[in-house]
């Protein structure tokens, strides 16, 4: 027998016979308060900033946030800039600045969710030094139960979800913004 | 050495271990910070455990929907029935694609197989890439945390570490630059990686994928860069669908460290282009917990480690006292189901105080599991003979009131009578740190036999007294 | 009607060691014109054997209890441990439909319990002008819900605090961490001895920096665990099982 067949009918002859009901989720996802001023509390907690883009261009934004970046990879559509994402990630190492779309936000921990529907590179959001994410306001949702009803995996073949820079407190807990993945965190709501 | 005697010596070193404790108390605190923070914290859990208890009921099928999912999506589904196994697709899977160098972010699963010396001696470069792991890969010790590997050493500690291997400033420990020194070298193993290999904190039956949690995106870095991702999974890790991945991301990482969510959740439903993504999915013992009524719920941990932080003694003894891949409550009670005769003792390294269960995001019955091994163990005649008889002949005198009394008698008058040195001796293990009770003249049933016999000598009720100590 | 009689158990080291604590229990209720009776074949409950694991060795003394109460119409007893070992662990022992199982069962009341949800005593004419900690045993306060445990989200409740707090001038002190566990563990503190001490002295730091001068709690093992410890190293800090606090006005006299 294979070790699949092994395991299954392990599985099979061990587990109860019967099924346990699954539990009624309709009750859960309270809002903690208005939205976008726990969206930006929560950001703030864990070590991420929020601005207004406030008529500006998103060019504007960057001199401000980041006025030192000087290789930046933008993945939003509509703002095109600096370098185009090149095949091979590896030459990405040396990326101050990342900018990508952020396809909702969740207000309860901060996090903006970051989709990779092509296949391609997945290491933008990881690799640069600094990161920007840009959100549409209207598109915050106060729990991770309303995020997961607008998530599908038909096509993506990645997402994730970003809450703030990378950090570590495994030396003596002390926290340390920015282990492997951006140092800062920016999100620009629209 | 046994949790009594490595504990010992851990407790000896009174100012590191109080600084140890004082650590776990504050992760502690800070999810309870974060657990009160959600009105419908409590519904959670019950939701996690109901969620968990489902598709354990159902395991079999999840596995078979989860398995035709990922397929679907290009991903490579392995099955392993054991350790050995496992160690032997990984490696397989990594000959087969000529890689020599992997970066491998944190996996309790990848220790207990022990995949690292199998790679190692097979002449494969493993990188563990959670800076705790990085840490004590370096000192070649294991983890001491779940979820802090590195829990148990000062930051001096770190630096000598980094210095002799990293070559870092000697003498300086300020965690940034130490950090900073660990992101600099481990990004030079991202970038030659052949091959990433992360765990798996939750595998969705409904879309075929998996979710890994991190905080610092080492297994981001390390699945993005390199293009085969090997991800190593045991059959616990099964959740039936998206929606409940809302119950689950909402519970772990408040529970674990206190933060609303981990830096990094990242979703993994199809290899890169011009990539690889293979699943391992292993079994090594997980099948048999199924059939046991008293200890089947632990598989639905999710390893968040709050069990850790909240054991009052596992605080002050270190995560290297219990001796498994996986210490505190959790640990134990695995331990002892797996092998009762290597891990048996460590359920006894508990005072039953239920905090535990208390703080289990998922409902596991952790306390009550190491009462019931208890009876195991002593079931299976593992416990020394002379201890068992002992407790025998205690619940015999136990029930027979009167020979209680005469035995409480000559206790009482003994420990009246013989002088401190001998009462304190080496024996007397209670007295090591503590004094012993004093001892009342008379016991309380003495007592009220003597006034009831009175008041039923006379017309007035008379109130029992109590009598002063010595 | 006939004043309701209360079965008085006493844990067998209490009734040795500590009998002010038995005699303190019996006052409380008697002055509540309740009929207390100690039955005096009563035995061990057995709580050390099976947390030992020898909870097979437990059986002729569940038997033995349910025997020695099952007249009573409430059992009452200074002690928690012993009241969940009843409530808790007796089951394995008996049948379903055991009815005098089920009664001794939904009958058996740790006192404060007891005080406070079933007689829910109003006042107490009481003077304790001292600073007290009140430790929480863990049996007493995880698994009977004495009090609100510090991992759970709830609203924070004590009914020991409730209790004391009847008290005109007495001053309950704020703990740090007020219901981790003393270490006691039954055997744990033999077995674990090292660990088992250093984890009733931070009790006792506990108490000792939040201004505490008397300790108090409704488990007289956790007590007598960190009363020796205090007496060991000289800590200026009083231990009294809460019945003897809740009892101190009431006539006490030689028997």
């Amino acid at each position: 027998m294979s070790d699949r067949e092994n395991i299954l009918s392990a599985i099979r002859a061990n587990r109860p016979q019967e099924e346990i009901p699954l539990p009624d989720l309709s009750g859960l996802g309270r809002a903690l308060g208005d939205r976008t001023e726990t969206f930006i509390r929560m950001l703030e907690s864990v070590g991420g900033e929020a601005v207004w883009l406030d008529g500006r261009g998103i060019d504007s934004v960057i001199r401000t946030c980041y006025p030192e970046a000087e290789v930046i990879c933008s993945a939003v559509p509509d703002a095109p800039l600096g370098i185009a994402a090149p095949d091979d990630a590896h030459m990405l190492t040396d990326l101050d600045l990342a900018i990508l779309p952020g396809a909702f936000a969740v207000a309860e921990n901060g996090a903006v969710w970051v989709e990779n529907r092509s296949g391609g590179d997945r290491t933008l959001p990881f690799i640069a030094e600094n990161l920007l994410l840009v959100v549409l306001q209207e598109e915050i949702v106060d729990t991770m139960h309303e995020a997961y009803a607008r998530i599908d995996f038909a096509e993506a073949g990645f997402g994730v979800f970003i809450s703030g820079p990378s950090k570590t407190a495994d030396i003596e807990q002390a926290l340390v913004i920015g282990a492997h993945g951006a140092k800062h965190l920016t999100v620009l709501l629209v | 050495m046994n949790h009594s005697e490595a504990a010992a010596r851990f407790v000896a070193d009174d100012a590191r271990m109080h600084w140890h404790d004082k650590a776990l108390w504050f992760v502690r605190q800070k999810r309870d910070s974060a657990s009160k923070s959600i009105p419908e914290w409590e519904q959670l859990r019950e939701a996690a455990e109901g969620i968990k208890a489902h598709t354990l009921s159902r395991l079999d099928h999840y596995l078979e929907q989860f398995e035709r999912e990922a397929t679907a999506k290009g991903i490579h589904i392995h099955w392993a029935a054991d350790a050995q196994r496992h160690n032997e697709i990984v490696h397989t899977i990594l000959l087969e694609h000529g890689a020599r160098k992997v970066v491998k972010s944190k996996s309790m699963l990848t220790e207990e197989c022990h995949l690292n010396p199998y790679l190692e001696a097979r002449g494969i470069e493993v990188t563990d890439t959670d800076l705790g792991e990085r840490i004590i890969q370096l000192r070649q010790e294991p983890p001491s945390h779940i979820v802090l590997p590195a829990i148990h050493l000062t930051k001096e500690q770190v630096s000598d570490t980094f210095y002799t291997h990293l070559h870092t400033e000697q003498g300086n420990s300020d965690p940034t630059y130490l950090t900073a020194a660990a992101r600099a070298h481990l990004r030079e193993k991202f970038l030659e990686a052949d091959a990433g290999i992360t765990g798996v904190n939750f595998a969705i039956a409904e879309t075929g994928g998996i979710v890994v949690c991190t905080n610092e995106g080492n297994a981001d870095m390390g699945t993005a860069l390199p293009k085969l991702h090997i991800a190593c999974m045991g059959i616990e890790k099964l959740i039936p669908s998206l929606e409940h991945l809302g119950v689950f991301t909402r519970l772990l990482a408040r529970s674990a460290t206190g933060q609303p969510i981990t830096t990094y959740t990242s979703h993994f439903h199809a290899p890169v282009e011009g990539g690889a993504l293979h699943i391992v999915i292993v079994d090594n013992g997980r099948s048999h917990f199924l059939r046991s009524e008293k200890y089947h719920k632990s598989l639905q941990c999710i390893r968040c480690g709050a069990c850790m932080n909240t054991c009052p003694v596992y605080r002050r003894s270190g995560g290297h006292s219990y001796g498994y891949v996986i210490p505190g409550p959790i640990g134990s009670t695995l331990g002892a189901f797996r092998d009762r005769a290597a891990f048996g003792s460590l359920p006894f390294a508990c005072t039953l105080c239920a905090s535990c269960t208390a703080v289990c995001p998922v409902g596991v019955d952790l306390h009550t599991q190491l009462y019931h091994h208890r009876q195991d163990v002593v079931h299976a005649g593992l416990i020394e003979k002379k201890k068992r008889f002992m407790l025998k002949a205690a619940a015999w005198l136990m029930a027979h009131p009167s020979l209680m009394d005469t035995a409480g008698k000559v206790a009482r008058k003994l420990l009246q009578l013989l002088p401190r040195k001998l009462l304190y001796g080496k024996a007397n293990v209670w007295g090591r740190g503590r004094e012993l009770p004093s001892v009342p003249k008379q016991s309380f049933r003495e007592q009220y036999r003597k006034s009831r016999a009175a008041s039923s000598h006379s017309d007035k009720k008379h109130p029992a007294g109590g009598e002063q100590h010595e | 009607m006939r004043a309701p009689k209360i079965g008085l158990f006493i844990p067998c080291f209490v009734n040795e060691l500590y009998p002010q604590v038995a005699f303190a229990t019996l006052r409380l209720l008697e002055n509540l014109h309740f009929e207390v009776i100690y039955p005096m074949a009563q035995t061990c409950c057995g709580q050390p054997m099976a947390n030992s694991g020898c909870s097979s060795d437990v059986e002729m003394l569940a038997y033995r209890f349910v025997e020695n109460f099952k007249p009573f119409d409430y059992i009452v007893a200074p002690t928690a441990s012993c009241v969940t070992m009843v409530k808790e662990q007796y089951e394995t022992f008996f049948a379903t439909d055991d009815a005098d199982f089920q009664k001794v069962k939904s009958s058996i009341y740790e006192v404060c319990e007891f005080l406070h949800d079933v007689v829910r005593i109003e006042r107490l004419d009481v003077s304790f002008p001292y600073r007290v900690g009140v430790h929480n045993s863990c049996h007493g306060h995880r698994i009977l819900g004495l009090g609100s445990p510090s991992e759970e989200h709830m609203p924070h409740y004590s009914k020991l605090e409730n209790l004391l707090r009847l008290i005109p001038d007495i001053a309950l002190v704020t703990l740090e961490r007020y219901d981790e566990c003393c270490g006691f563990g039954g055997t744990f503190c033999v077995t674990e001895p090292d660990i088992s001490v250093a984890m009733g002295q931070d009790r006792i730091a506990d108490h000792l920096r939040s201004g505490a001068e008397v300790m108090t709690g409704a488990d007289m093992s956790c007590l007598m665990h960190m009363e020796g410890i205090i007496r060991r190293e000289g800590k200026p800090l009083r231990v009294m099982h809460i019945v003897e606090i809740l009892a101190e006005s009431l006539e006490k006299s030689e028997g």
